[in-house]
């Protein structure tokens, strides 16, 4: 699987083999069925948050519970595009101290699953992981692993339900189903706001099919006049009560990063 | 230190402390500061930007009590140990991300004065680059370094020292001085490495437990080169990624890390000393990470150390041989409907030396359960069995970790050796089982 962000604010590359298949035109839109609006909104969605290159963010995460309690986690991360392939995420935790230098390597693939290594400084030791955790929590969050994955279209089954208005933006909401048997979810409702297609809101239904939980996004600001990056993300478990904001800070697009800062090498020397 | 006979007063922590980091010592860490500060003036870090633009102290203190509630079976031995460990690191980068790590450990023990000791984990100066799409990296000055990919014991991993009286389960290493550059692409990455400056394994004292009946006299150590502990040793490493496996190739020559144990009378008392043999190992790690599989294989070829066969000179005999441990590590994700992941754990351990292999991992199976409940304090319990195929021998261990706050955090462990062998390398230690607990604090 492929931690690397919450997809909407993040763009992290995917796969976009449908967009081939939807190069049919207008003629192919007036005709199209429920699903074929879905995987095309979908697509475009997807297809928009390419490009960038690379960036380096940080991230403070303040995990509530049901009391008000809170803690914070604190990540610093850089992603790489690779060019016929998946991207490459480096996270290196700040906090809790008792975490403080471990980072985790994920070089995701297209058709394949991604290859994760974890660092462990107090052992010096690279350990390469199993990529079929999805539905496990991150860090003790209310984000599981495939929350914070980048969602490649080909991952879903798409349907376009209906427009309508969502908060200051008019909304297109699409239902998506899991592929994925490792998934914690029967489905997820996506509201995309319709002018620049960001993901606006998703609500994630447990395999029973009981609303889970609800994620909603916040404070876009656009970088190089074309990428919308989200400033804060609150994801709300209706069943825990339990709820965990992420604080997005410190965009930096076009660093130096190359694909040599994304090697089990570079992870070992990471601070 | 002269061996001192039963019932010798022992000294004081701080001396002994001293008594360690010797003159010879002393110099080679002042050669090393001393070349990690002129290497990057002379390389030009630009004088109005100054060398260092980052700077980071962060470290743990840590408290730490065991009790071994069984009667002890060599004579002054403690019944607990108690004290505290203190690791620090100060990291500084210049603009072009160039770094200086030092890392200073010290560990105080009020039950066994052997165990008071510090070590400098790290002190090195890195430098990397690129060379066309590859990536080169330099590493100059004391370091630690692992190879390896299995659970129950260290078997690869032989670059560093084993820090013996920080943990039984030999996985704590000292710094060791060292030249490590690394060559890396798309193709893997290779590692070569030229060390010197050997440092000597740590052995309990008179007073403490998990230690051999005969106390080891560190003061009786030898070396099979005439350069002693300057022997340059050479290692070399490949590491490569295909698909789902990792594979790790290595060649290690040099001094071994691993003393032999001669028995050798000192006055009147029978202590042991340890020597160091030249030897050249060749090394295999590799997992395959499948699924919720992870299937793994470490394996040596030694030649060149001694096994534990005694003849009737009370020397042991060399023998080359072979080694390994293949397990599996199969995971069990969101376990019972629930946050939780259980891992479960096979490794078989193999010494081609058999009964005078001298570890316990001579012909052992180690059965293991970790359930991580992934909370919001990384709450994390590890049972564990290590059983001898050849005796009746068995190590249970079981452990408990969580995290109390930000800086805060919690390490019970426990450990029980139960109906060990006579003949079993452990058999010196069948009555150390102990409970320990660690409390932490992060900075």
């Amino acid at each position: 699987m492929r931690v690397a962000l919450p997809h909407p604010m993040l763009a992290v590359s995917a796969i976009v083999l449908a967009a081939l298949v939807w190069a049919g035109g207008p003629s192919a839109v007036l005709a199209e069925s429920a699903e074929e609006a879905g995987l095309r909104i979908a697509t475009d969605a997807r297809e928009r948050q390419k490009g960038y290159g690379n960036l380096t963010a940080n991230l403070k995460m303040t995990l509530r519970n049901k009391r008000g309690q809170e803690s914070t986690r604190e990540v610093r991360l850089k992603v790489i595009e690779v060019e016929g392939d998946g991207d490459r995420t480096m996270f290196v935790f700040d906090r809790p101290r008792d975490v403080k230098g471990t980072a985790f390597l994920v070089h995701a693939h297209k058709n394949e699953p991604d290859d994760q290594w974890l660092y462990l400084p107090a052992l010096k030791r690279v350990k390469r992981i199993s990529s079929s955790k999805q539905s496990g929590s991150f860090m003790g969050s209310e984000f599981s692993y495939e929350d914070l994955s980048a969602v490649e279209v080909e991952k879903y089954t798409h349907r376009y339900l209906r427009d309508e208005a969502c908060g200051d933006f008019q909304c297109t909401v699409l239902e998506r189903v899991p592929l994925s048997e490792d998934s914690g979810y029967s489905r997820q409702l996506v509201w995309l706001d319709q002018e620049e297609l960001r993901t606006i809101q998703v609500q994630y239904f447990d395999r029973r099919d009981e609303h889970l939980k609800t994620m909603v996004v916040d404070e876009f600001a656009q970088y190089l006049d074309r990428f919308w990056r989200a400033g804060t993300v609150e994801m709300t478990n209706h069943l825990t009560g339990k709820s965990t904001v992420l604080n997005w800070t410190d965009y930096e697009f076009g660093t130096d990063l190359d694909e040599g800062d994304f090697t089990k090498t570079a992870l070992k020397r990471t601070r | 230190m002269k061996a001192s006979g039963p019932g010798h007063s022992p000294e004081p922590g701080l001396v002994k402390l001293l008594g360690q980091i010797g003159a010879a010592r002393l110099t080679l860490l002042a050669a090393l500061l001393s070349l990690l500060i002129s290497v990057p003036m002379a390389t030009g870090a630009r004088a109005d930007d100054g060398f260092v633009e980052f700077v980071e102290v962060t470290g743990r203190l840590s408290s730490e009590t065991r009790v071994y509630p069984e009667t002890a079976a060599h004579p002054d031995q403690r019944s607990h140990a108690s004290g505290f460990a203190a690791e620090a690191t100060v990291y500084m980068e210049d603009n072009e991300g160039r770094s200086i790590t030092i890392t200073p450990f010290l560990r105080y023990d009020a039950g066994d004065p052997d165990r008071t000791h510090a070590d400098l984990r790290e002190a090195f100066l890195l430098l990397y680059g690129d060379i066309g799409d590859d990536e080169w990296e330099l590493r100059l000055g004391v370091d630690r370094v692992f190879w390896g990919v299995v659970e129950s014991r260290p078997l690869v991993d032989i670059v560093n020292q084993t820090d013996l009286v920080e943990d039984p389960d030999e996985k704590t290493k000292m710094g060791q001085p060292m030249v490590h550059l690394t060559w890396s692409g798309d193709w893997g990455a290779l590692e070569l490495f030229g060390l010197t400056g050997h440092r000597e394994r740590t052995f309990p004292g008179r007073h403490g437990r998990l230690r051999p009946g005969p106390v080891v006299d560190r003061d009786l150590t030898s070396y099979e080169s005439s350069a002693g502990e300057w022997h340059l040793d050479l290692a070399a490493r490949y590491t490569g990624s295909f698909g789902p496996v990792d594979i790790g190739l290595s060649v290690f020559d040099g001094t071994s890390r691993e003393p032999t144990l001669l028995p050798t009378l000192a006055g009147t008392e029978l202590v042991l000393a340890p020597y160091y043999e030249q030897i050249t190992q060749l090394g295999l790690d590799t997992q395959l990470t499948t699924g919720p599989w992870l299937l793994k294989l470490e394996a040596i070829h030694r030649a060149g150390a001694q096994n534990r066969r005694l003849d009737r000179f009370l020397q042991y005999e060399e023998e080359d041989y072979a080694a390994f441990v293949a397990g599996a590590e199969y995971t069990i994700y969101a376990v019972w409907d629930s946050d939780a992941d259980l891992s479960l754990i096979g490794e078989w351990a193999r010494d081609g030396r058999g009964r005078w292999a001298t570890n316990a991992f001579e012909n052992d199976v180690l059965l293991a359960a970790r359930l991580g409940l992934n909370d919001e304090q990384s709450t994390e319990f590890t049972l564990s069995v290590l059983e001898s195929l050849d005796y009746s021998s068995r190590v249970l261990n079981a452990e408990f970790k969580r995290r109390l706050s930000d800086s805060w955090s919690l390490h019970v462990q426990s450990y029980a050796y139960v109906g060990i062998d006579e003949d079993d390398a452990m058999y010196d230690v069948r009555r150390d089982s102990f409970i320990g607990v660690n409390l932490d604090y992060n900075f």
